[in-house]
């Protein structure tokens, strides 16, 4: 599964972080990284992280 | 299992903002396979509002960039936009469109949200704002494009405070905040936040007029000024009145429902009693277990997408002839929000409304960038930071600390009264 995210968009809000911790996590400086090739299993985590993206910037491809 | 989409009622929702969408995608994922009819007022799909009061006024960028990317698993609804309903048979089972139109449904969700309370006081319409609403927005963002204005937002609350930073930023000469209460932001935040916003404010140069009542608009056609109850007049180019909102419950009076503040639900959003119909999003009056039993409205964000998320299993359980609601657990969400002003940020987890009594400095000092905990009966009910733009450790961590609390409400399994 790709999970996409726009960085323009991302203001590190961190709501994310707190719904799917495996895939999402801020680096030593406080800015968002994430998996990009998230396993599939961890669906259901990603779709509620872009559900509570404040900025709507994660998109789920196939 | 559902049988051919023909031969079933649909699920109609009535609102199709955020928490009419969420609820769409999350019935699909509960299952449902039955028809859903989206109906909403507005032109648009749905679309994020918290933009509107910030970004989105900032600049000529789209204001179709707002719009909500919908789940795949609802591409097959059918939205019925810019058409209202107005009114509801719950016996029958049927709505009433505004073109006159009747739907017949097997499930019925409550999404019509809520619209901006106007001040009733005399005076000119034009120049005087509200932000709600993607045409709000544009009617504002043209007003605050002509630099050098003077803009008086009237309530002083998150929306009042960000539009307030906004046109300051925009480049208006004054900014001038008006609010019957002695602080900003207070009534949902406490004195010790509000008096640390005020200060950060009026440092960046947004005015206050505090403990002011306004009671009239100056000027011909175009407002030129805001009267306050002591005689004072600001003089105003622009007026935004973020003055609270108000239920759009009409659509269901006459189905013997308590409307009072929105709509009143029980443990599981369930209305009136009714398996078959659900209330989501900013007019749902739910109690929230993790609380107490107390029934709230909660304007926050967060709520349209758990509400959708819970309003959606139990409709889905009832429509697939199971049990129903007996098989979860009563809605206990952890309620979320953030409000950006200037160059800091508001974030708060819980419901800080609710221990305002027993206020902490949970980590740094007030003076700068802090965490503040609310407690109730000496239990942590909410945190808010105050600081800069990315979560804090210690806010991350009392985040956890209030979602490993058992819950207080009724019926709830972890249940201590």
């Amino acid at each position: 599964m790709k999970v996409v995210v726009d960085m323009n968009k991302c203001q590190d809000h961190g709501q994310c972080v707190f719904a799917a911790p495996d895939v999402f996590r801020f680096d030593g400086d406080g800015h968002l990284v994430h998996i990009p090739d998230a396993d599939d299993t961890r669906r259901e985590e990603v779709e509620e992280a872009a559900d509570v993206c404040p900025l709507q910037a994660i998109r789920i491809g196939d | 299992m559902n049988a051919p989409a023909e031969a079933v009622a649909p699920v109609v929702v009535a609102g199709a903002s955020m928490a009419g969408l969420r609820t769409a995608e999350q019935l699909r994922a509960a299952g449902w396979r039955g028809p859903v009819v989206l109906v909403g007022d507005e032109p648009h799909m749905p679309y994020n509002r918290p933009p509107l009061s910030k970004e989105a006024l900032v600049g000529d960028a789209s204001f179709g960039e707002l719009t909500f990317l919908p789940r795949a698993s609802v591409a097959d609804v059918r939205w019925r936009l810019g058409t209202r309903v107005v009114a509801a048979d719950l016996d029958r089972r049927t709505v009433t469109l505004d073109d006159g139109e009747m739907l017949s449904y097997g499930g019925l969700v409550a999404a019509t949200g809520m619209r901006s309370r106007r001040l009733p006081c005399p005076g000119p319409r034009r120049g005087r704002h509200t932000v709600r609403t993607v045409a709000d927005a544009r009617g504002l963002r043209e007003a605050l494009a002509r630099p050098g204005g003077r803009v008086v937002v009237i309530g002083a609350g998150f929306i009042g405070c960000e539009v307030a930073a906004t046109a300051l930023a925009l480049g208006a000469a004054e900014v001038t905040a008006v609010d019957p209460l002695p602080l900003p932001m207070v009534g949902p935040l406490g004195e010790l936040l509000a008096k640390a916003l005020l200060d950060r404010h009026e440092r960046r140069g947004v005015r206050f007029a505090l403990g002011a009542q306004v009671t009239g608009f100056q000027g011909d056609e175009q407002v030129t000024g805001v009267v306050l109850a002591d005689g004072t007049v600001i003089a105003a180019d622009v007026v935004v009145e973020s003055v609270g909102s108000v239920a759009n419950t009409e659509w269901l009076d006459g189905n013997g429902l308590d409307l009072t503040d929105g709509v009143l639900t029980d443990e599981h959003l369930r209305v009136g009693g009714r398996p078959d119909v659900v209330a989501v999003g900013d007019i749902a009056r739910f109690p929230n277990a993790r609380y107490d039993e107390v029934a709230r409205r909660v304007e926050h964000w967060s709520i349209p997408t758990d509400t959708a998320k819970h309003a959606a299993r139990v409709l889905a359980a009832h429509l697939s002839g199971s049990e129903g609601a007996r098989e979860f657990a009563p809605f206990a969400p952890l309620p979320t929000f953030w409000s950006d002003q200037h160059d800091f940020r508001l974030q708060s987890f819980g419901a800080p409304g609710l221990g305002q009594g027993d206020v902490r400095v949970l980590d740094g000092d007030p003076d700068g960038d802090f965490l503040a905990g609310f407690h109730r009966g000496g239990r942590l009910v909410g945190v808010v930071s105050l600081g800069g733009r990315a979560t804090s450790a210690a806010a991350a961590r009392h985040r956890a600390e209030l979602l490993a609390q058992p819950a207080l409400g009724a019926g709830s399994s972890g249940g201590t009264k």
